[in-house]
């Protein structure tokens, strides 16, 4: 997309998506339950102990993991540490400024790390190797490089391809709780693979992952993250409009309809390793 | 989830530590007008949350290259007071779950707020809680909805909100901090009461699908009781303003 990228959406064109969007129809020819094509890359950043390129349509996002052994909070002596970053820098889009994290990457980081944690999509306690002095601290860094709409669903699927990718040392522990690391690796203990699915409120439709221009013209936007069984383990409303409740089911069932699809592509990077 | 220390919610007759009931809520009490300077201002005392909310304006945007040519600019800051919390004294500046809820709050009230009446203005929702005990973003929306109608800021409904937590696999309305901290799950949940509509929504921990619509349901009865503690404090003010000048 290399068209000029507008942040307030010409008059015109807002009511030709408006329109469209009230006759079942999007101004990309999609079908409102229809999400765009979704491609994953692991080990894209070599020196991460895993990493991941997704595109959803023309938004790219990059997510890598480091690791490193540290202490516990000292609420969870017996857990390992996960921390998701999330920046949206000025690469990805004219509209992203560059600075110290606003609210917007807040948001993005906090969303996709509760959807991790409540799943949960890593087993932490299977990451301490002496209870309340030494666990693994797994931190997700989340990079959008192009920005054509939804980040956060392209987020969650690189952070998770990113942890599928990902490879720690083994360490065993000594009598004496001294470790010591051996040549071999390990994958992370992954306990679920969640999947975030936004859909946008429109006028009175309700359409899934919104393009850029959608996100410019919509009332509305919902979040769901679900997991393998279809449970919904993070929920986040944003945007200046509100939802009915008949509103609020429906974009429900459209998640949990297309979960599935999309998990299989991250199924499929797990099969691969 | 983490193995934290395990703390049984329930008591054996299935009743909330603080002999609640699972869909039963503390109580909750809203002044209006409670402060000189502001605009419009609001108190809230809810179990033992204490907030005080300040609204400005609609008044000139600072800095001006943020006013906005179609609509009013809504900023709302949501902020806790460093002896706020149970825990260690919480550092002043805000942190990364301040801003978020700062963020969220202010899309919980907007859909209410006639912002396209007042292009080129801000209006500003100062939210500083004295006392937190669980739940305090839906107590904070409840009560800036009160201090933006004492503002005189014309609204199409009032906002209120409540939590919906998951204590021992059971679906439990408006949970403490001790609930919120040893729960399963948080869902909260704010609503234009009279028009029907969810403004905030936002989940962690584990839902069944069919657990989100009883959530919603649940929250739906909870926010007219709420709606009418809003409104009963509004109509106060006023009545209170007319015999002063009788």
């Amino acid at each position: 997309m290399s068209e000029r990228v507008y942040t307030v959406i010409p008059a015109p064109r807002r009511e030709a998506i408006r329109s469209m969007i009230k006759r079942g129809e999007r101004v990309d020819g999609r079908k409102p339950e229809e999400f765009r094509e979704i491609s994953i890359e692991v080990g894209v950043a070599g020196n991460a102990e895993g990493s991941a390129r997704v595109s959803l349509g023309h938004t790219k996002v990059i997510a890598g993991v480091k690791a490193s052994l540290g202490q516990p909070f000292p609420d969870s002596p017996n857990a390992g540490v996960q921390v998701v970053h999330a920046e949206l820098i000025p690469l990805a889009s004219p509209i992203f400024e560059p600075g110290p994290p606003d609210e917007n990457d807040i948001e993005l980081a906090r969303v996709i790390d509760r959807g991790l944690r409540s799943a949960p999509a890593l087993k932490l306690e299977e990451l301490v190797l002496v209870p309340g002095k030494q666990v693994w601290r797994i931190f997700v860094d989340i990079y959008p490089i192009d920005h054509d709409g939804n980040i956060i669903d392209a987020s969650g699927l690189a952070a998770m391809a990113a942890l599928l990718n990902a490879k720690i040392p083994k360490y065993t522990v000594t009598a004496e709780s001294a470790l010591l690391k051996s040549e071999e690796k390990t994958r992370l203990p992954i306990t679920d693979i969640p999947v975030f699915v936004t859909l946008a409120k429109i006028g009175d439709a309700i359409v899934i992952d919104p393009s850029y221009e959608e996100e410019l013209v919509m009332d509305a936007r919902i979040t769901f993250a679900l997991t393998k069984d279809g449970h919904v383990c993070a929920i986040q409303k944003g945007g200046r409009g509100g939802f009915t409740l008949e509103e609020l089911t429906r974009a429900l069932e459209m998640a949990q309809d297309a979960a599935p699809k999309i998990r299989t592509k991250l199924e499929s990077v797990q099969g691969s390793l | 989830m983490t193995e934290k220390v395990k703390v049984k919610l329930l008591t054996d007759d299935g009743k909330r530590l603080d002999g609640r009931a699972l869909n039963e809520l503390r109580p909750f009490r809203i002044e209006a007008g409670v402060l000189k300077n502001a605009d419009g201002s609001a108190y809230i005392e809810w179990g033992r949350n204490k907030i005080i909310v300040a609204v400005y304006g609609p008044r000139e945007v600072h800095p001006r290259h943020e006013a906005l040519p179609d609509r009013m600019l809504l900023r709302c800051r949501y902020s806790m007071l460093p002896f706020s919390v149970v825990e260690e004294r919480k550092s002043p500046s805000p942190t990364r779950r301040e801003i978020e809820i700062s963020k969220v709050i202010r899309e919980a009230l907007e859909p209410a707020i006639f912002l396209e009446e007042y292009p080129r203005t801000s209006v500003d929702v100062f939210i500083e809680v004295i006392e937190a005990d669980g739940s305090t973003r839906v107590a904070s929306i409840t009560a800036a909805a009160v201090a933006l109608a004492d503002a005189g800021i014309p609204m199409r409904d009032l906002v209120a909100g409540v939590s919906i937590g998951k204590i021992e696999g059971k679906l439990a309305i408006d949970l403490n901090g001790l609930e919120d901290q040893h729960g399963e799950g948080d869902m909260p949940i704010a609503m234009m009461p009279r028009l029907r509509e969810v403004t905030l929504l936002q989940a962690d921990g584990r839902f069944a699908p069919e657990e989100i619509i009883q959530a919603l349901d649940m929250a739906r009865e909870a926010v007219l009781k709420l709606y009418e503690e809003q409104r009963r404090a509004l109509k106060e003010k006023y009545s209170k303003v007319s015999l002063e000048y009788e």
